[in-house]
């Protein structure tokens, strides 16, 4: 074995191993059946999907009412849905206006929109961004490269393990003249969480 | 009583990283770790509820010192050994 494998992550690495392999004697387990579930995971949940949704409301007024006031209704106009897990999760989509910044978090553990933001980076699940952007969200945006006016009111929506929130940001001026396509590859997943503008 | 998972407004954590170009898993064990989570979930061999309460219930100290698929990993294995499935010395020996 090279040093390069040696150290903690090496001794986890080999403990999962060797718990996949017990699991599987068991049966209780496949490992075809985790590589596929990975694998379709990883090809479903992304922040493109958030960005189509976002692109739609700033195109479409109606789709954008009607995933204000009721996103798992809304979101099949688009063949997506908060079905992805083992049971679906409420959505609610908070918009951005020009006195209203809105930012996500979950402080007890990691919640988050999945299936339209992708898996979730690290720094959502640090204990730093949760315990602080409730206290101090624009200091937190500030970190981020993300100055707030300060007549902006910021609201910070905490997750649960039911319910799940999607910022709908600003449409950024200058881009009436981009199709919907155009206007996605615009959004961001930082976006989505509220802690960039769009 | 609330516990170590509980941080909104705990004052003391240091500023936000962010890692540029960040992976959805930063090695292999941390997929296999996730995959696995969701088999014995979709298996019924414990519900999210029991598995957010093992990560939430772990000791403060190795809550806050663990990385996020660290602490998935350790609550998978208590409550394997708790719902009698393997123990704890089949589950470190190998």
């Amino acid at each position: 074995m090279s040093e390069d494998h040696a150290g903690p992550a090496a001794t986890l690495a080999a403990r999962v191993r060797h718990l996949e392999a017990l699991l599987e004697q068991r049966g209780l387990i496949d490992a075809r059946e985790l590589d596929r579930s990975l694998e379709a995971f990883l090809a479903r949940a992304s922040p493109a999907n958030g960005a189509r949704v976002v692109a739609r409301a700033w195109l479409d007024e109606g789709f954008r009412a009607r995933l204000l006031s009721d996103a798992n209704a809304a979101l099949p106009e688009l063949g997506l849905s908060m079905r992805g897990g083992l049971q679906e999760q409420r959505l609610k989509v908070v918009q951005n206006t020009e006195q209203q910044h809105n930012v996500i978090v979950c402080t007890l553990c990691s919640c988050y929109p999945i299936a339209l933001l992708g898996p979730s980076p690290t720094w959502y699940k640090s204990p730093a961004y949760r315990s602080r952007v409730v206290r101090d969200p624009r200091a937190v945006l500030r970190e981020f490269g993300f100055e707030l006016e300060s007549a902006v009111q910021v609201n910070v929506w905490d997750a649960s393990a039911e319910t799940r929130y999607m910022v709908l940001p600003r449409r950024p001026a200058g881009t009436d003249n981009l199709n919907e396509q155009a206007l996605a590859a615009l959004v961001t997943r930082n976006g989505l969480i509220g802690v960039a503008p769009a | 009583m609330s516990r170590i998972n509980d941080v909104g407004g705990m004052q003391g954590f240091p500023p936000v990283e962010e890692e540029a170009g960040e992976p959805a898993f930063h090695a292999d064990w941390e997929a296999h770790v996730f995959a696995l989570n969701q088999a014995l979930l979709r298996h019924g061999v414990y519900n999210l509820d029991e598995f957010r309460d093992a990560i939430e219930r772990m000791p403060p100290a190795e809550y806050l010192t663990s990385s996020y698929y660290e602490l998935w990993f350790r609550a998978i294995t208590v409550l394997l050994a708790e719902k009698g499935v393997l123990t704890e010395e089949e589950m470190a020996g190998g």
